[in-house]
């Protein structure tokens, strides 16, 4: 029975026919699913702390009310995401509760402080370019819900990126000091973006078991080949060079070769000892915390408009 | 054991491994959830309300505020229809066959069924 199951279920990934929530699945595809769609609402969530920082001191009403768009896209995006995650079973309470105790995890990324303004313009190239070339394979992925909340999510995310863009090129433009800032926000930016892809394909085992799920598509170095290829011919516009001496076109591969990524440096981020990591979470769970009362007296409301 | 799997979105937990989604022992007030609700987005005049998605909220006046703010922010709508999740029933997609195959052999009902001579015009 559990095979005959399992061979429909396959089948039916195999000929692209998305498996919906009430669908029989693999209980690891289920407990796959919630982790990666729930760590990666974390992200959006945990994603707007970084730039929520600088808020306050855009250097113009332009700026700021981009800067506000797009941290408010960053909560629709995490939300979009935890729906989909509870059409899985699990409750909203249980994920927030994995994020707040750290046994779930959030893009490392976002565990790196934004020292000064460029470093907005940094992370919405760089850090966002990322995102979305891992996230367009994502509007294809096997499990409906997901794969439509990426679609809305990916539609969105396609500003993010240009007006970080133009907000280096902005600064690439400006006197010696901007200048100055933008290069040092790439030189900060430019590696842990590299990370964000994930280890080398040998050190990601797993990736056969999602590849034939189709959750994923494309393994963690094809990705990352794509994004370094393109951003190498972007940072040219910018007249800013990236940190990375061995950074060079290889005519035979069609590709920019590139240097050793500090893996330890990424590891020991994960492990929690990244420059923010205290930082990131103790913000989230101040703002649960916080909260409390605001979630409490609205279902007193409800409640005593019910009796009403 | 830490399991190492890491692909986007997915950056592995301190724990135990793959998420428990039966463990529910937490101090965060497990239970006290905004009951979830259903959204449809009427995306212009004439056309019809559309499933978007979900989210939390402690009524109906909160789910379509909250609905504006997640699922309207480009102009996707001009009217919102919230319903909670607890309402909707669904069909079994085990029972798919059966309540659909049925319509397979009826090719006729499709008006390419019926083969007419070309002179026939207008029809």
């Amino acid at each position: 029975m559990e095979t005959n199951l399992e061979t429909v279920f396959q089948d039916k990934v195999d000929q692209e026919i998305k498996i919906e929530p009430k669908d029989w699945m693999p209980d690891k595809y289920r407990q796959t699913l919630i982790r990666q769609i729930s760590q990666h609402a974390h992200s959006e969530i945990v994603g707007m702390l970084p730039e929520g920082n600088w808020i306050t001191r855009a250097p113009s009403l332009r700026r700021k009310a981009i800067l506000i768009a797009k941290v408010q896209d960053e909560a629709g995006h995490g939300l979009y995401l935890y729906s989909a995650a509870e059409t899985l079973g699990i409750s909203r309470d249980e994920m927030y509760d994995q994020l707040h105790t750290g046994k779930a995890k959030y893009s490392s990324i976002f565990n790196y402080p934004t020292l000064t303004w460029a470093d907005i313009g940094a992370i919405g190239w760089l850090v966002d370019g990322a995102a979305i070339l891992n996230q367009i394979p994502l509007c294809r992925t096997s499990f409906g819900p997901y794969a439509r909340a990426m679609v809305r999510v990916c539609k969105e995310e396609s500003f993010h990126q240009r007006q970080g863009f133009e907000l280096l090129l902005t600064l690439s433009q400006g006197t010696e000091a901007q200048k100055d800032m933008c290069q040092d926000a790439i030189n900060r930016w430019w590696w842990p973006s590299l990370m964000m892809f994930g280890p080398n394909d040998d050190a990601s085992p797993h990736t056969a078991q999602s590849m034939k799920w189709k959750i994923k598509r494309f393994s963690n170095d094809e990705l990352r080949q794509k994004f370094i290829d393109m951003i190498a011919e972007q940072v040219k516009v910018l007249n800013m060079v990236l940190p990375d001496a061995d950074l060079k076109w290889n005519e035979e591969r069609k590709h920019y070769d590139f240097g050793k990524i500090n893996w330890e440096e990424f590891w020991q981020v994960v492990g929690g000892n990244g420059p923010c990591n205290k930082q990131r979470l103790d913000a989230r769970k101040k703002a649960w915390a916080d909260g409390a009362w605001v979630r409490e007296a609205a279902t007193a409301y409800a409640e005593k408009k019910l009796m009403s | 054991m830490t399991i190492r799997k890491f692909y986007y979105g997915d950056y592995g937990e301190s724990k135990n491994g793959a998420a428990d989604i039966s463990s529910a022992n937490s101090s965060s007030g497990v239970g006290s959830e905004w009951p979830l609700w259903e959204v449809f987005i009427r995306s212009k005049q004439g056309l019809d309300h559309k499933h978007a998605g979900s989210l939390h909220a402690a009524d109906a006046a909160m789910a379509i505020e909250n609905a504006r703010d997640v699922y309207t922010r480009r102009m996707e709508g001009v009217s919102i229809w919230v319903v909670e999740s607890k309402h909707i029933h669904a069909s079994n997609p085990d029972d798919a066959d059966a309540l659909y195959d049925p319509a397979n052999d009826k090719a006729y009902r499709h008006p390419t069924f019926y083969n007419l001579p070309e002179a026939v015009k207008h029809m």
